[in-house]
């Protein structure tokens, strides 16, 4: 008989369903009775840019010289309706984020890197603040639907107006900045008590629907006597038709936004399980363009995971005018860095998985009001990171787009990119490496 | 109820008006000539005729300057409005005077849904019934209704006030920050965290110089109105108010 000390055990089995992080959410959510909040977007992987391949140049392709010839980045934006259209030397654009969930430093030093490479930066829900405007070339205002600090003059001195409908994090979803932030600035800013957990409205309060979007865009175009090129920005839930009744609405521009986004707050369960990924968004809104004979007329800027210039490159190609980097620009700003690892690690995360910017506690300066913190952050440093790295962007996607021959970044097309998975392949719509096939397009392997 | 006087307009020159026919003239072009009045002093008064439910007319106005708009208006009329005195002679659709930051917008009949949304100023009166959201997310503004409001008005309001000589829909001051509101008709429900309040003498004050604005003092009793606000419970998140949200 076997003693059955010598009986071989199998080594303890973890549930692939119930995995840790699924039990520690579980133990905390039955400890606190409520959902976790945080910032950032979706962490979960998804179909992306990384599962795309660009060609190159070979015998039927021509490349460019990599040092000598000349590949343009320029994009004009709003050239539908605006009597002016904003023209940026790159086609990469700082995200809209408020002043109340970054510092004032954090908003000055966006608007000096972006305006030191010559594109624009954005505001957010909260309204304008002078420091932005007067450090920001370039600067969108933001039309949202809690209308925090929204005022004609603001408008006016505005470049460019972005009606938001919604944002990738959160497609439907309306904004939360809780009391720890509510500064008295910010408060006074949003007309709201100092310290009150504050909810944005997720859903516009005198318009529903595309046909009274057409008459609120009718009116912001009155108001600033059509000058200012009106964007309109969705969250990537349903691009097709989102793309084609903002084009009907009269958008000069649409912002699309993939769930890989940031968010200042939101809700774990809703950053990680609505939306879509940007790789799937992006061919049915430019398909939308093209049916409505406005591919290139009414422009598109695709966001959300724009980490390198690679990415760039291959949204261009996949039919954007422009991206728009918002977690990535906070990064290049000092968000996450390893210097204030004792401090991740006193508040439980470490650097690089710290999200929690609703709290306001944020070593790093950027994500917070607290005047010591904030203080941490020299504008003029950060802006100057930010700037070198929307510099490395434009020149990887540039080095791309000769290697394939393009004496334009937005020369750059579906044909000189391949997928690498199945899944990417028919996101994309571009074939599957080695293969001529494109899941629901072509028929053959 | 008689017909209210229009309110005395300082710093207007009532002398010179200016006509404006839509009928002939754009709304582009109309609101581009107004954009260029000056924003410093008296800009005499305009006429606008045939506006026939036009969209966004006079609107981002800022200057001292009275207009007349001779007939229904259509969305957004006067929004944005600063300093401008606006009187509709007619109803008004979508929006009237949204965001309005200061100036004064009289509309004489009816108005439909969210009248004086997301306004930081000025007074908004309707002499006749508004309909749904009146006043949504209101940051400042004074609204006096004469006639009812329709269902979710005031919803997530911050500031300012809203007084009813009539009856309210359901839902009135979801989400209630700080404005006060001021009812003398019947209140079809309350909405989250919107509560009955005291009225002490300094909210009869206040409410005395809102229908004085509105040019209709003397002619309802202060007494007669309730006040309602917010209970504040929904200020900080909390689980146990889950119910609520």
């Amino acid at each position: 008989m076997t003693n059955s000390s010598d009986v071989p055990r199998t080594p303890p089995r973890k549930s692939a369903t119930f995995d840790d992080y699924t039990l520690a959410e579980i133990r905390r959510a039955a400890a606190t009775g409520i959902y976790d909040i945080r910032g950032a977007g979706a962490k979960r992987r998804v179909p992306h840019f990384d599962d795309l391949l660009f060609l190159g140049a070979s015998i039927s392709r021509y490349p460019l010289e990599g040092y000598r010839e000349k590949c343009g980045t320029d994009v004009v934006l709003g050239s539908r309706f605006a009597k002016k259209p904003i023209h940026l030397r790159i086609p990469i654009t700082i995200a809209g984020m408020s002043f109340g969930s970054l510092s004032g430093n954090a908003k000055e030093a966006l608007g000096r890197g972006a305006s030191a490479m010559g594109t624009s930066t954005t505001t957010g829900d909260g309204g304008m603040t002078p420091e932005e405007r007067g450090h920001s070339k370039t600067l969108v205002y933001q039309y949202l639907p809690s209308r925090y600090g929204m005022n004609p003059d603001d408008l006016r001195r505005a470049d460019a107006i972005e009606v938001v409908i919604g944002q990738g994090a959160k497609p439907g979803g309306g904004g939360m900045l809780l009391g720890q932030k509510i500064s008295p600035r910010v408060a006074g800013m949003r007309t709201l008590p100092e310290g009150i957990d504050q909810r944005s409205a997720c859903r516009h309060p005198d318009w529903t629907g595309p046909d009274d979007l057409e008459i609120k865009i009718e009116e912001l175009r009155e108001i600033t006597d059509w000058e200012k090129p009106i964007y309109v920005k969705v969250g990537a839930a349903r691009p097709y038709y989102d793309t084609a009744l903002s084009v009907k609405s009269g958008a000069d521009v649409v912002v699309l936004d993939g769930m890989q986004g940031g968010t200042a707050a939101t809700q774990e369960v809703f950053i990680e399980n609505v939306g879509l990924p940007i790789l799937s968004a992006i061919r049915p809104a430019v398909q939308a363009l093209q049916d409505l004979g406005m591919h290139r007329k009414v422009q598109l800027i695709v966001s959300g995971g724009i980490r390198n210039g690679a990415d760039v490159a291959k949204a261009l190609a996949l039919g954007a005018d422009a991206v728009s980097i918002g977690t990535a620009a906070l990064v290049a700003l000092g968000d996450n860095n390893p210097v204030f690892e004792d401090e991740y690690r006193a508040l439980g995360t470490t650097s690089g998985a710290y999200d929690d910017w609703h709290e306001g506690r944020d070593p790093a300066g950027i994500t917070t009001q607290d005047p010591e913190l904030s203080q941490r952050l020299d504008p003029v440093e950060a802006g100057r990171r930010l700037a070198n790295y929307l510099a490395v962007l434009t020149l990887e996607a540039q080095t791309i787009a000769r290697a394939c021959g393009k004496s334009h970044v937005h020369n750059l097309e579906p044909e000189d990119l391949v997928a690498l998975t199945v899944e990417a392949a028919a996101m994309a719509r571009v074939p599957l490496a080695g293969t001529e096939w494109i899941p629901g397009l072509t028929g053959t392997f | 109820m008689s017909a209210a006087s229009e309110p005395a307009i300082a710093n207007i020159d009532h002398v010179t008006t200016t006509l404006i026919d839509l009928e002939t003239e754009t709304v582009r072009g109309l609101n581009a000539a107004l954009h260029g009045l000056s924003r410093d002093n008296s800009q005499g008064s305009w006429r606008i005729l045939n506006p026939r439910g036009r969209h966004a007319i006079v609107a981002g106005l800022d200057a001292p300057v009275k207009i007349d708009v001779a007939g229904n208006v259509g969305y957004y009329c006067a929004g944005m409005n600063k300093q401008a005195h606006v009187i509709v002679h007619g109803n008004a659709g979508v929006g009237v005077a949204e965001n309005m930051m200061s100036g004064f917008v009289h509309v004489k009949g009816d108005a439909s849904q969210a009248a004086g949304a997301t306004a930081h100023g000025g007074t908004l009166v309707i002499d006749g019934n508004a309909s749904a959201r009146c006043g949504i997310s209101m940051k400042g503004i004074d609204i006096v209704v004469k006639g009812s409001i329709g269902h979710m008005s005031a919803f997530m309001g911050q500031a300012g006030t809203l007084t009813v000589l009539g009856d309210t829909g359901e839902a009135l001051g979801d989400s209630l920050y700080e404005p006060h509101i001021y009812v003398r008709g019947t209140v079809a429900s309350l909405g989250a965290d919107c509560i009955l309040k005291t009225m002490r003498d300094e909210h009869k004050a206040e409410l005395f110089e809102k229908l004085k604005s509105a040019g209709i003092d003397g002619q309802v009793d202060v007494s007669d109105f309730k006040r309602y606000g917010s209970a504040r419970t929904l200020y900080h998140f909390h689980i146990d108010n889950a119910s609520s949200y």
